[in-house]
C-alpha cells in the first residue's frame, strides 16, 4: 500500500471509532442535525486549514491565517457598516487584499530565502496589527444580505440544516481536491515539497509555485474571514486567534506530513471533522471543560506526528 | 584518430573557467558524437566537474564556445540546456522520491483533459515508455520505492525523452551493484544505437572500457587526451590520468611486519546487518590500507569500528582491554580518530574557526566543564597547524574559507590533538589538490614513523601501496584477501578486488 | 617530531574572547538601533530619560522599559541556545501559563511560597525535557515537536487552573513580580543575574563552543564525539526553565495566573529578540547579552509607542516592520549589494 497512505487511514479510522463512542453515549449525536452544525461550525477552520494544506504539502507553514481571518471580518465590516458597500463588493474586496498579501508573503518568501514561518510571522504581526488600526473594537455588521444568507440553507432527511457557510465549505474542499490531485499546479506543489532542487531542475516554477501557493492560502484565508463574518455578524481583530494552529493540527492530524510532500486534501478534512467532534462531544457530555479541546488535539497531534515518524523512518524498497 | 562517420553534436571549443585565482579549465576541448559513448576521466579536481556543468549549463564559461549541432549556443541554466536537448542524469537521483514514477517521468509536461491532468494516459504513456527500457514496473508507486537502479533508469528515460540530443551520466553507477551496472550498461548502449551522443563520467576504469567508445582524460584543468578507447589499454589510461608511471615510491622492505610494534587495536567479529563478521588487528607503527570498490563495504566498516553505526555483534580491544563503543564518544573515549569521507558534510565545522575546529574533538573528549583555555587553544592550533603545514591567515578565520587540501588537513590536526592510538582515514585524498594530496600520503607515512596505528581506505591503488604495511581487500561487503609486504602491488590488489583466480596470498 | 602529546591543563580561567575596543560594541547595529529607538522616544517624551529615587526604588520611563522587557529578555536567553542548535521552541509561551498556574493554584491551595516556586519551575523543566526528548529521542523537528506542547499547553493550563483566573495574594510571589533589590525592580535583577549567570556558564564551560558545534554541523559534531543528545536536552530544559521564571514574575505582576493571556505571542518575540540580537536561525554562533539586547529594543519600541498614543495594537505593526527589516538585510539579495570581496587570507 501507498504508505502516505497509511496516517490518512488511521485518522478515517480514529474518526469513525470515536464517532461510534460518542455515538454510544449519546445516541443524539447520530443525526443530521449535528452533522449540519458541525459543518457551519468549522467552515472558517476548513477552509483555512485547506490552505494551509497546500502550503503544509510544498514543504512551508502559514501562521498568518488567523490573523487574515481577523482582519479580513475588520475590513468587512468597515466596508459594509462605514462606507455602505454592498456586502458582495465588500468580500470582493477582501478576497483581493488577503490573495495579495499572500502573494506578497510568498515572494519575500522564495526571493529573500528566509524560512516560511518567520516571514508568516511578520505577515501575523501585521495582519493583526492592521486590523486593530483599521478598528480596536468590534464592528456588528447588520445588512439585509447577511440576514438573508444567514436564513438559507438546504433541509437535509432528519431535520439537519446544511447552511450556506457549510456548502462553501464543501465546495472549497471539492475544487481543492482537484486542484491538489488533478492539476500541473497541484503536482508542482508535490514537487517542491519532495525537493525543491529536483523540482527546479525538472522544470517547477519554483517562483510562480511558491508565490500562487501562498496567495491560496491567503485567498482561503479571507474567503474563511468573510465565512467567519458571516458566522458572527461581526469584524473584530482578535477575532479567530490561534486559528492557525487548528489549521495545522488539522492538516497533520489529516495525514500530512509536517516536512512537506506527503498528504491528501480529504485527510484535512477528516482532521477538522475529528477537531469538531471532539468538540461537540465535550458540549454534549456537559461535564467536561472546553480546554479538554485543546489537550485531546495536541495529544492527537503528538500522535500524528510519532506516526509519521514510524512510517516514513525507513521506507520499503522494491526492485 | 576519429572515425569518418562520426558526427559531432555537442562541441566544446577552449573553454575556460576561472575560480578566484584558481584555472579550473584551460583551453580544454570536448567533442561529443552521435551515436558514442563518450568517457570522461580524470582524478578528482582535474576539472570534469566543472566541465559537466558548463556543458550541461549549470556553470557558464569564461572563456570558449558551445556549439550545438555546429551552431554556436550559450546555456542559462540546466532547464535551458535541457530546452536544446542536453540531458543530465546525476549520481543521486534528481527526480520527486514522493511521486509517483509516471509523475516523475511526465512532470512539466503532463496530458491534460479539460484542464484536469489525465492520469490513465500518463500511466499508460509511463509504461509504454519505461517498456522501451525493458522496465515492466508499477507506475504509479511512488519513485522511492524503487532501487536506485531503476531510478536511475526512470531519470535515463526522462532525460531522452526531454532532450534527445546529447545524455550526460555523471557517476551513475557508484551506488549500483555489479547486475544493476550490467542492466544499466543495456539501456546506454539501446540508446547509443538510437544515434543519441552518451557523456559518461565515472571513476571505474573497468566500465569504461566495458561501455565508452572513446575517452577524453583531464589533469589539473587541461584536456591530456581524446582518444578512441580500442587504442588504448588500462595502463595507458592510468598513465595519462596520473601523470607520471609511478605516483608514489613504495619501499616495501621498510614496511615489513617486522618493523611494526605491539597490536593496538584488535576487531574480533565485528559485524552488522549487511556486512559479514570481521577480524583485524593493527599494530603500532603500521598501516592497514583498505582497497575495494565504492559499495564494497568499505566505509561501512570504518563507521562500524568508529560506532557512527551500531554493531550487531563481535568484541573490541584496545591494547588488550576490551571497550564498548556504541557511538562516536565512546570511540573518542577510547582514543579513536576518525577523519570522514564527505568532509564537508561530517567533517568540517563550517562556520567556527580554524583554531575552533582543531580542538574540538578534544575538548569533547575533556568534556563540558574541562574548557581549554585561549592560550591553550592558540598554542594547540598552532602547533598542528605546523605540523601539518594547514596554511591559513589566521587560525580565527572561519575554517569553510580554506582549501579542501587545507580542510582535510585541520581534520587530520582535530585528531592529532587528542593524541589518538588508532586513526581511521576514510578517502583522505578526496577532491583535493594534486601538492596537497602528496603532502596527504606523506604524513600518513610519518604518522606511521612515529608509531600510530591507521587504518586507511582509498579508491587510489597506488596510493595505498605507497603507505600501507598491510593491504585489505573488500568485496560484497566482505573482507576477501589480506596483502602483505612485498605481495602489495596494484595489480595484486585489483585482480584481489576482481576475484581472479590467482588469488593473492594472505 | 615524537608521537603528539598534549600538556592539558584543565582550567577554570575563562576562555577569553579575542579582545576588541570598545568602540566595536558601540558601532553593533544592535546598539545603534536601541539608542535610535531611545532617541525617538526621548523627543517624544522629553521626561523619558528621567529617574528618580522614591520609597527605595527607582523610578522613571527607562525602568519601566527593563521591567516590562524582562520576561521577553529571559526567555530570550534559554531561546538563543535553542536556535543557537538550529532548533526553534515554540512552547515557552504556553510554557509560562502552565508554571504560572501551577504556582498560582499551590499558593492558594496553602502551600508555602517557596515549594509553589519549586514546582513552578520544575514544570518548567519538565515541559523543556520533553521538548528536548521529542527532539533527541524522536528526533523531530524542533518547530513540529514544541508545537505540540503550544497547542496543547493552554489546555493544560487551563486544566490546572479549572479554567478561572486564579488570584493569589501571597508576598514572595507577588515580590518576584513587583518587588525591588538594590533599588531595581525584581524581574529586571532576575533578567540580569539570569543574563550574567548563562553567559558565565556557557563561555567559562566548553558549553557555549559545543552548543554552537552542533548547530554548525550536527553530523560533524557526532563524528567528532559530541553527544548532541545530551546538549539538545539541557538546552531545551533550560529554555523551558526559562519560561518557568517568566511565568513567575508575570503571574506575580498581575497577582494571579491567567491559562489564556499569559505569555500569549511571547515565544514570538523571543525569537524576535534573539533575531535581532543577531543569532541566526540556521543555528551557530550566539550571544546571550545581544538577545537580551533584543528584547530591551522591542520592548522600548513597545514603550514609545504607548507613550506617543497610539493603541497597544500598533506594535504589531512596527513589529513586522522590524522583522521585514532584518530580513531584508540578511538576505542573499542584499548580501550580493553589500558583498565584500572574497575575504583575504583564504589560501588555495
Amino acid at each position: 500500500m501507498n504508505r502516505s497512505l497509511r496516517p490518512l487511514l488511521a485518522t478515517a479510522l480514529i474518526f469513525l471509532f470515536a464517532y461510534l463512542l460518542a455515538v454510544l453515549q449519546h445516541p443524539n449525536m447520530l443525526s443530521t442535525r449535528v452533522l449540519g452544525n458541525f459543518l457551519t461550525d468549522n467552515a472558517f477552520l476548513g477552509i483555512a486549514a485547506v490552505g494551509m494544506t497546500f502550503v503544509i504539502l510544498s514543504g512551508g507553514i502559514d501562521l498568518s491565517v488567523g490573523a487574515v481571518i481577523g482582519f479580513t471580518t475588520v475590513l468587512v465590516a468597515v466596508l459594509i457598516m462605514w462606507l455602505n458597500l454592498h456586502p458582495i463588493l465588500a468580500f470582493a474586496i477582501a478576497l483581493i487584499v488577503a490573495t495579495a498579501f499572500g502573494a506578497i508573503m510568498g515572494a519575500a518568501i522564495h526571493y529573500l530565502r528566509v524560512p516560511s514561518f518567520i516571514v508568516t510571522l511578520a505577515g501575523m504581526f501585521l495582519a493583526r496589527g492592521g486590523a486593530s488600526v483599521l478598528s480596536p473594537d468590534s464592528i456588528g455588521i447588520e445588512h439585509p444580505f447577511f440576514t438573508a444568507v444567514q436564513k438559507s440553507y438546504i433541509l437535509l432527511p432528519g431535520g439537519g440544516r446544511l447552511t450556506v457557510v457549510g456548502i462553501i465549505m464543501l465546495v472549497v474542499f471539492a475544487v481543492a481536491i482537484l486542484l491538489a490531485h488533478r492539476t500541473r499546479f497541484g503536482s508542482n506543489v508535490y514537487a517542491l515539497g519532495g525537493s525543491e532542487t529536483s523540482a527546479a531542475l525538472m522544470g517547477v516554477p519554483v517562483a510562480r509555485t511558491t508565490i500562487s501557493i501562498y496567495a491560496l492560502s491567503g485567498f482561503l484565508a479571507g474567503l474563511a474571514g468573510v465565512v467567519f463574518s458571516l458566522y458572527t455578524s461581526a469584524g473584530y481583530s482578535l477575532n479567530a486567534l490561534g486559528v492557525e494552529l487548528d489549521a495545522i493540527a488539522a492538516v497533520v492530524i489529516g495525514g500530512t506530513l509536517l516536512t512537506g510532500g506527503y498528504g491528501f486534501v480529504a485527510g484535512t478534512f477528516i482532521g477538522v471533522m475529528l477537531q469538531g467532534l471532539v468538540q461537540t462531544y465535550i458540549v454534549f457530555d456537559g461535564t467536561l471543560s472546553s480546554w479538554w479541546t485543546k489537550i485531546v488535539v495536541g495529544v492527537l497531534l503528538f500522535m500524528f506526528i510519532v506516526l509519521q515518524r514510524l512510517v516514513f523512518r525507513a521506507g520499503p524498497r522494491r526492485t | 584518430m576519429s572515425e569518418p562517420a562520426a558526427r559531432p553534436v555537442l562541441e566544446a571549443r577552449g573553454i575556460v573557467k576561472i575560480f578566484g585565482q584558481h584555472r579550473a579549465l584551460d583551453t580544454v576541448d570536448f567533442t561529443a558524437n552521435a551515436g558514442e559513448v563518450h568517457a570522461l576521466l580524470g582524478e578528482n579536481g582535474a576539472g570534469k566537474s566543472t566541465l559537466i556543468k558548463i556543458l550541461t549549463g549549470a556553470y557558464q564559461p569564461d572563456g570558449g564556445e558551445l556549439l550545438l549541432d555546429g551552431q554556436p549556443i550559450s546555456l542559462r541554466d540546466p532547464l535551458h540546456g535541457q530546452g536544446y536537448g542536453i540531458g543530465t542524469v546525476y549520481q543521486e537521483v534528481n527526480l520527486l522520491p514522493n511521486r509517483s514514477v509516471a509523475e516523475n517521468l511526465f512532470l512539466g509536461r503532463q496530458p491534460t483533459r479539460f484542464g484536469l491532468v489525465d492520469r490513465k494516459k500518463i500511466d499508460a504513456q509511463a509504461r509504454e515508455l519505461l517498456s522501451r527500457y525493458g522496465l515492466d514496473i508499477d507506475v504509479r508507486a511512488e519513485l522511492s520505492e524503487y532501487s536506485v537502479a531503476v531510478q536511475q533508469i526512470v531519470a535515463i528515460a526522462r532525460a531522452v525523452e526531454l532532450s534527445g540530443k546529447v545524455l550526460v551520466l555523471d557517476e551513475p553507477t557508484a551506488s549500483l551493484d555489479r547486475n544493476e551496472v550490467q542492466r544499466l550498461f543495456e539501456v546506454v548502449r539501446g540508446l547509443k544505437a538510437n544515434g543519441l551522443a552518451i557523456i559518461f563520467i565515472t571513476h571505474f576504469l573497468d566500465q569504461v572500457f566495458d561501455l565508452a567508445d572513446r575517452v577524453t582524460i583531464l589533469r589539473n584543468g587541461r584536456k591530456v587526451a581524446s582518444q578512441a578507447l580500442d587504442t588504448l589499454n588500462t595502463t595507458d589510461v592510468v598513465r595519462m590520468m596520473l601523470g607520471k608511471d609511478v605516483a608514489f615510491e613504495h619501499h616495501p622492505t621498510a614496511l615489513a611486519g617486522a618493523t611494526r610494534g605491539q597490536v593496538r587495536v584488535a576487531f574480533k567479529g565485528l559485524n552488522r546487518k549487511g556486512l559479514l563478521p570481521f577480524d583485524l588487528t593493527v599494530h603500532e607503527g603500521e598501516v592497514v590500507g583498505v582497497a575495494g570498490l565504492l559499495g564494497s563495504g568499505r566505509t561501512e566498516v570504518a563507521r562500524l569500528m568508529f560506532g557512527v553505526d551500531g554493531s550487531d555483534g563481535g568484541q573490541i580491544l584496545v591494547d588488550g582491554q576490551p571497550v564498548t563503543i556504541r557511538n562516536p564518544a565512546q570511540a573518542v573515549a577510547a582514543g579513536f580518530g576518525f577523519c570522514p569521507e564527505d568532509r564537508k558534510i561530517d567533517g568540517i565545522f563550517g562556520d567556527l574557526s580554524v583554531r575552533e575546529n582543531i580542538i574540538i574533538a578534544l575538548q569533547a573528549k575533556l568534556g563540558w566543564f574541562k574548557a581549554l583555555n585561549r592560550e591553550d587553544q592558540v598554542e594547540l592550533a598552532g602547533r598542528y597547524a605546523e605540523a601539518l603545514d594547514i596554511r591559513a591567515a589566521n587560525h580565527d578565520m572561519p575554517v569553510k574559507l580554506l582549501s579542501g587540501g587545507n580542510q582535510q588537513k585541520v581534520i587530520l590536526a582535530r585528531w592529532l590533538a587528542i593524541d589518538p592510538t588508532f586513526l581511521i582515514l576514510d578517502e583522505p585524498t578526496r577532491g583535493i589538490d594534486v601538492g596537497a594530496h602528496a603532502e596527504i600520503v606523506r604524513t600518513i607515512n610519518r604518522l606511521r614513523e612515529e608509531g600510530l596505528a591507521l587504518f586507511v581506505i582509498s579508491s587510489e591503488l597506488d596510493e595505498v601501496v605507497a603507505y600501507s604495511n598491510r593491504v585489505v581487500v573488500m568485496r560484497d561487503r566482505e573482507m576477501v584477501a589480506e596483502l602483505d609486504g612485498d605481495a602489495i602491488a596494484p595489480d595484486a590488489i585489483v585482480q584481489a578486488i576482481a576475484g581472479t583466480p590467482q588469488e593473492a596470498r594472505s | 617530531m615524537t608521537r603528539p602529546t598534549v600538556d592539558i591543563r584543565p582550567t577554570t580561567q575563562p576562555p577569553l574572547p579575542p579582545s576588541r575596543p570598545l568602540t566595536h560594541f558601540f558601532t553593533r547595529p544592535q546598539v545603534i538601533a536601541l539608542a535610535a529607538v531611545l532617541l525617538v522616544n526621548w523627543i517624544l517624551f522629553p521626561g523619558f530619560f528621567t529617574i528618580t529615587w522614591q520609597d527605595g526604588r527607582f523610578f522613571g520611563s527607562l525602568i519601566d522599559v527593563l521591567n516590562r522587557g524582562a520576561p521577553v529578555a529571559i526567555l530570550a536567553i534559554g531561546m538563543t541556545m535553542v536556535i543557537a542548535t538550529k532548533g526553534v521552541d515554540l512552547s515557552v509561551g504556553a510554557v509560562m501559563a502552565i508554571s504560572g498556574a501551577v504556582a498560582a493554584v499551590m499558593v492558594s491551595s496553602g502551600y508555602p511560597a517557596w515549594i509553589a516556586v519549586l514546582a513552578a519551575l520544575g514544570t518548567g523543566l519538565i515541559c523543556g525535557l520533553w521538548n528536548g526528548i521529542l527532539v533527541t529521542v524522536l528526533e523531530i523537528q524542533p518547530i513540529i515537536a514544541t508545537l505540540v506542547l503550544m497547542v496543547a499547553g493552554r489546555g493544560l493550563a487551563q486544566l490546572v487552573t479549572e479554567g478561572y483566573i486564579v488570584t493569589f495574594s501571597d508576598p514572595v510571589l507577588i515580590f518576584i513580580g513587583t518587588g525591588s533589590f538594590l533599588g531595581f525592580p525584581m524581574p529586571v535583577v532576575i533578567a540580569a543575574v539570569m543574563m550574567i549567570a548563562a553567559t558565565l556558564i556557557v563561555r567559562r564551560t566548553a558549553l557555549g563552543l559545543l552548543i554552537e558545534a552542533v548547530g554548525v554541523n550536527r553530523s560533524a559534531a557526532r563524528f567528532a564525539g559530541l553527544s548532541a543528545g545530551a546538549l539538545l536536552l539541557i538546552v531545551y530544559t533550560f529554555a523551558g526553565l526559562c519560561a518557568a521564571i517568566s511565568g513567575l514574575i508575570v503571574a506575580g505582576d498581575i497577582r494571579g495566573a491567567d491559562a489564556n493571556n499569559a505569555g500569549l505571542w511571547l515565544e514570538l518575540d523571543a525569537i524576535l529578540a534573539v533575531v535581532i540580537g543577531g543569532t541566526s536561525l540556521m543555528g551557530g554562533r550566539f550571544s546571550i547579552p545581544m538577545a537580551v539586547l533584543g528584547a530591551m529594543i522591542i520592548q522600548a519600541m513597545n514603550t514609545g509607542i504607548l507613550i506617543s498614543g497610539f493603541s497597544p495594537q500598533f506594535n504589531l505593526v512596527v513589529k513586522s516592520a522590524v522583522i521585514i527589516v532584518i530580513l531584508v538585510m540578511q538576505s542573499p539579495l542584499s548580501a550580493q549589494l553589500f558583498r565584500r570581496r572574497t575575504p583575504p587570507g583564504a589560501s588555495k
